[in-house]
């Protein structure tokens, strides 16, 4: 294709605004962030509760590898209390994790943070309904407080029990029926209660970047001019509104069984135990692609910029984005495979997750392929990209053997299916969301991090992931089933790697975090455009004004990079010039589509 | 048609290596059912197909981060920004792979899903937290005794809350929900012992809802189910009582030993006079232990879940166990070992004649 620069934009160079007007000081004083509408206020207020969230579910996980180092019972000498102990670890670990951190996380942070300034808008289409999803999210999380803190109470104090009931939760962060409704050891109404609270700030999230998408989006930018991230969170959005509703009502109807007995699911009510799964499946499969959509969008925007190529295939990756949010609500019966449903049923939700899994294989091409001929800084954010392509690889062709029916008897609910989901989930979710944190923590708080503590702690929560999660696909295929709190002495020796490598990944964790924290005390001053990028967002300073930016922006092709160019004094990137861009060799200027 | 491509891969020379052996491999426990090499067969190659896929992938990515690094004098080339030629190939080669597995899959599962007409019938039950086994002859086991060579219908059902059955040499897998009954089968190919695992998560001891499959000879097999439906007669009843306390599942949750555990312990429970129940006080007698084998949400002990599971239990085997608990409490009243040989005005008695048991 050739190269022609549509000749009407206009390209102001960013006037950098006195210090007292970016949006993290122009208001003081708590009520300031409390009640604030700015976007980005509260894309940070997610992160303080999102990340403290995600080292909750952490400690959780650490706490069960723990327990898992050998046969024998870790924690407790009593063997009755050590399984109860660690049967409410994995729930909670996965309740938390799923909730409060991987959920919110993407959408919640990054794309409250960048997407209005991606579209050169000064907020979201409704900065107020904005605010009230973030304190929907705390309100939820407050429930999950309330239950952890009962737990941890009873076990203290053992005869506040018979006071205020049990707490806790361990059911499993799926609450399958009747064990869900009929237990008596754990908080099981508090919990779901507050899981149907989130789902509100989740639904709320969704609206309101609709809205913003269709609403808000600048002069120049078409629908097919748009960054892909944004894509990736339209699509989210519409799987958020469109399946967190069928959870809420699924949840209250399992409080309505457990506290009212309105028999739908428990047998001895005249209930069907696997409707429940149907119900619960039918939202939480679409909310993994909830979770890998946004990721994919990072990742197509942190390959290009940092290749210093315009992203390969634009139009088939946005429009996957919106084939794999259709198609995965139909392939929900797949966890279902051993329930008793019938072979045709199989066969339907079979056939239909491989077609659910062509459009992430494509995006995979399409990324790999933006490398050729580039340009490649392996900065902090490109390092997690690339790690993140190699993990999503693994995680993807692992659902293949899950897909199929006759492997997923086999390995239905071992450490196959727990390795595969934590390859995709953790691997792929977690690893793309810290290459943008690390991405945009330049824009969002006008630092720089320290590029060597980041690539070691990416390296460090590479291995430490790899070395936790790659064993347990050999001891699943083996036989090893999940959720269990001891095993046969044969799988000891995957269960010690296994946990040895979740500590060394919550040590690079550590690493990341304070990599961050020490870059936000003594960080080197960021410039507009240190990755050269040319999506809007790098078009105002860093951080940004209150009111995003001090001009009125026009959009151009968003990977576009040939008007910018380095500057080494000051580590980041000016627009050129007229003359200067005129006096480039015509290959040279942008590549557009 | 489509079974060419299968006949030749499983008779052919390159995938033979992988699957030809039914013993333990590096991803697969050893082959012990009809069904497993066919599961192992599409696992390898959806396996080798992901593992050239991602070696593709992964070593494309890193050929071209290495030769495209960011380094003093280099500047990233115009290319194209979109190919539909690349673009429709890595879409339909991806689509023809996904679809053969698909089909194999398929295949492989409706032959687990359709038990042969003249299966065997067992019948298994589960609860928290063990499996009781029924055999056609009216033995019941918690191991699952099976015939080699012999297709066996498994009719699953569960007293309490979703269990699964899962095999992991026969490959097989399939949930026990309560309400309602699932049908699996399996034709075990060897004999042997092989490790049966509950795989849906119920609850507290889950992890030790474990039992074994073991597959005998034809005549083996009905020798074993046979002493297993008469065995209660030929055992002491406190023996009798010690193996049942085992076989249905009591030790999950009671020790013998006086140690805590998620029901009350044994060890010196029989003939205790102040048993404290949630709402009143027992003695723990012969009538006490019956009710609470047979309504066992009726009377919860003070401190306790009322978690006990129904469980189908015999008169005769309530007996045993009764006998059990008794041999095992220091407060029940001591057995008479032997004739006494003073009568209660002190004349001397004669020990009873003793009858000559019939042989059989």
């Amino acid at each position: 294709m050739s190269a022609t620069v549509t000749p009407d934009i206009d390209f102001p160079s960013p006037v950098p605004p006195a210090k007292s007007a970016n949006y993290l000081t122009s208001r003081k004083g708590l009520l300031s962030w409390a009640l604030t509408v700015d976007h980005k206020r509260i894309g940070l207020m997610y992160m303080v509760g999102v990340l403290s969230a995600y080292l909750l579910g952490g400690v959780f996980a650490l706490a069960l590898r723990a327990e898992l180092i050998n046969p024998e019972a870790t924690f407790f000498a009593d063997k009755t209390q050590a399984w109860n102990f660690y049967n409410q670890m994995f729930t909670l670990h996965g309740a938390v994790m799923v909730f409060l951190f991987i959920i919110p996380a993407i959408p919640a942070i990054l794309g409250n943070f960048v997407l209005p300034i991606m579209l050169g808008a000064k907020d979201v289409a409704f900065p107020r309904m904005n605010l009230a999803s973030f304190y929907l999210w705390l309100f939820g999380a407050i429930f999950f407080a309330y239950v952890l803190l009962k737990g941890i109470l009873n076990t203290l104090f053992p005869g506040l029990e018979s006071f205020w009931g049990p707490g806790g939760l361990e059911t499993g962060w799926t609450f399958y029926t009747p064990y869900s409704t009929t237990t008596g050891n754990s908080a099981v109404v508090a919990a779901t209660l507050g899981a149907f609270i989130l789902g509100f700030s989740s639904i709320l999230t969704g609206v309101n970047f609709i809205a913003s998408i269709h609403m808000l989006r600048p002069k120049g930018m078409t629908w097919f001019r748009m960054p892909l991230l944004l894509w990736a969170l339209y699509a989210t959005s519409i799987i958020q509104i469109l399946a967190t509703p069928v959870l809420g009502i699924t949840l209250l109807l399992l409080v309505a069984e457990k506290v009212l007995k309105v028999g739908i699911f428990d047998p001895n009510l005249n209930g069907d135990p696997v409707l429940y799964q149907h119900f619960f499946w039918f939202y939480s499969h679409p909310a993994v692609y909830i979770m890998i959509l946004p990721a994919m969008g990072i990742l197509s925007e942190l390959i290009s910029v940092h290749s210093r190529k315009h992203i390969f295939g634009y139009k088939f990756i946005a429009l996957s984005s919106l084939a794999i949010a259709f198609i995965g609500f139909l392939v929900w019966g797949h966890h279902m495979f051993t329930s008793g449903q019938s072979p045709l049923a199989n066969a339907i939700f079979s056939v239909l997750t491989f077609v659910v899994a062509v459009p992430s294989a494509i995006k995979t091409f399409n990324w790999v392929s933006t490398l050729y001929k580039a340009n490649i800084r392996l900065c902090t954010p490109m390092v997690f990209a690339l790690m993140t392509i190699f993990l999503f690889t693994i995680g993807g062709v692992t659902g293949l053997f899950l897909g199929c029916l006759n492997t997923d008897i086999h390995l239905h609910d071992t450490y196959f299916i727990v390795a595969h989901f934590h390859y995709v989930m953790m691997g792929s979710v977690l690893f793309a969301f810290l290459g943008g944190v690390y991405h945009w923590f330049p824009k969002m708080f006008g630092k720089m991090y320290n590029e060597a503590f980041g690539r070691f702690a990416a390296v460090i929560v590479f291995i430490g992931f790899n070395w936790t999660f790659f064993p347990q696909f050999i001891m699943g295929s083996q036989g090893m089933p999940r959720r269990y709190a001891t095993y046969p002495e044969q799988f000891t020796s995957f269960h010690l790697n296994s946990t040895l490598g979740a500590f060394t990944m919550g040590l690079g964790i550590f690493l990341v975090l304070l990599s961050l924290a020490h870059a936000l005390k003594w960080g080197r001053t960021a410039p507009s455009n240190p990755w050269g990028g040319n999506t809007l967002e790098w078009h105002t300073t860093s951080p940004p004004p209150t009111e995003n930016f001090s001009y009125t922006p026009v959009a151009d092709d968003p990977y576009d990079y040939s008007r910018w160019h380095y500057v080494s004094d000051e580590k980041g990137y000016r627009p050129l010039t007229d003359e200067e861009y005129a006096k480039l060799p015509d290959e040279y200027k942008g590549i557009h589509h | 048609m489509l079974d060419l491509p299968v006949y030749f891969l499983t008779q052919g020379w390159i995938v033979l290596p992988l699957i030809a052996t039914t013993g333990k491999r590096f991803w697969m426990p050893e082959q012990a059912s009809t069904y497993a090499g066919n599961i192992d067969f599409v696992f390898y190659f959806t396996y080798w197909a992901s593992a050239i896929a991602c070696v593709l992938i992964v070593a494309a990515m890193i050929l071209m981060v290495i030769r495209y690094r960011r380094r003093p004098g280099h500047r990233e080339q115009p290319s194209p920004a979109h190919s539909t030629a690349l673009e429709m190939t890595w879409t339909l080669v991806p689509s023809v792979v996904f679809l053969m597995i698909f089909y194999w899959g398929f295949k492989g599962f409706l032959d687990i899903a359709t038990p042969p007409d003249n299966a065997y019938e067992i019948h298994v039950t589960g609860s928290k937290w063990n499996w009781a086994f029924s055999y056609p002859n009216g033995a019941v086991s918690s191991e699952l005794h099976l015939p080699v060579n012999t297709p066996v219908r498994l009719t699953l059902q569960s007293t309490d809350v979703i269990h699964s059955i899962f095999v992991p040499a026969f490959r097989m897998k399939k949930d026990l929900v309560p309400g309602r009954y699932n049908i699996t089968w399996v034709e075990a190919t060897k004999t042997g012992t092989f490790d049966l695992y509950c795989a849906e998560y119920c609850g507290t001891s889950h992890s030790e809802m474990i039992t074994r499959a073991i597959v005998h000879e034809p005549g083996e097999f009905q020798a074993k189910i046979t002493e297993l439906a008469n065995w209660l007669g030929t055992v002491t009843p406190v023996e009798a009582g010690a193996r049942l306390y085992k076989e249905k599942g009591c030790i999950t949750c009671h020790t013998i030993d006086g140690k805590a555990g998620t029901g009350p312990t044994f060890k010196n429970l029989f003939g205790t006079t102040d048993h404290e129940l949630r709402d009143k006080t027992v003695t723990v007698d012969a009538n006490y232990i019956r009710e609470s084998i047979v309504t066992p949400g009726k009377e919860i002990v003070k401190g306790y879940q009322n978690q006990m599971p129904v469980l189908k239990v015999s008169d005769q085997e309530i007996t045993a166990i009764i006998e059990f608990l008794k041999s095992i409490s220091d407060k029940a009243p001591k057995p008479l070992e032997a004739w006494p040989t003073e009568g209660q005005n002190g004349q001397q008695q004669e020990a009873p004649p003793v009858v000559e048991e019939a042989k059989p």
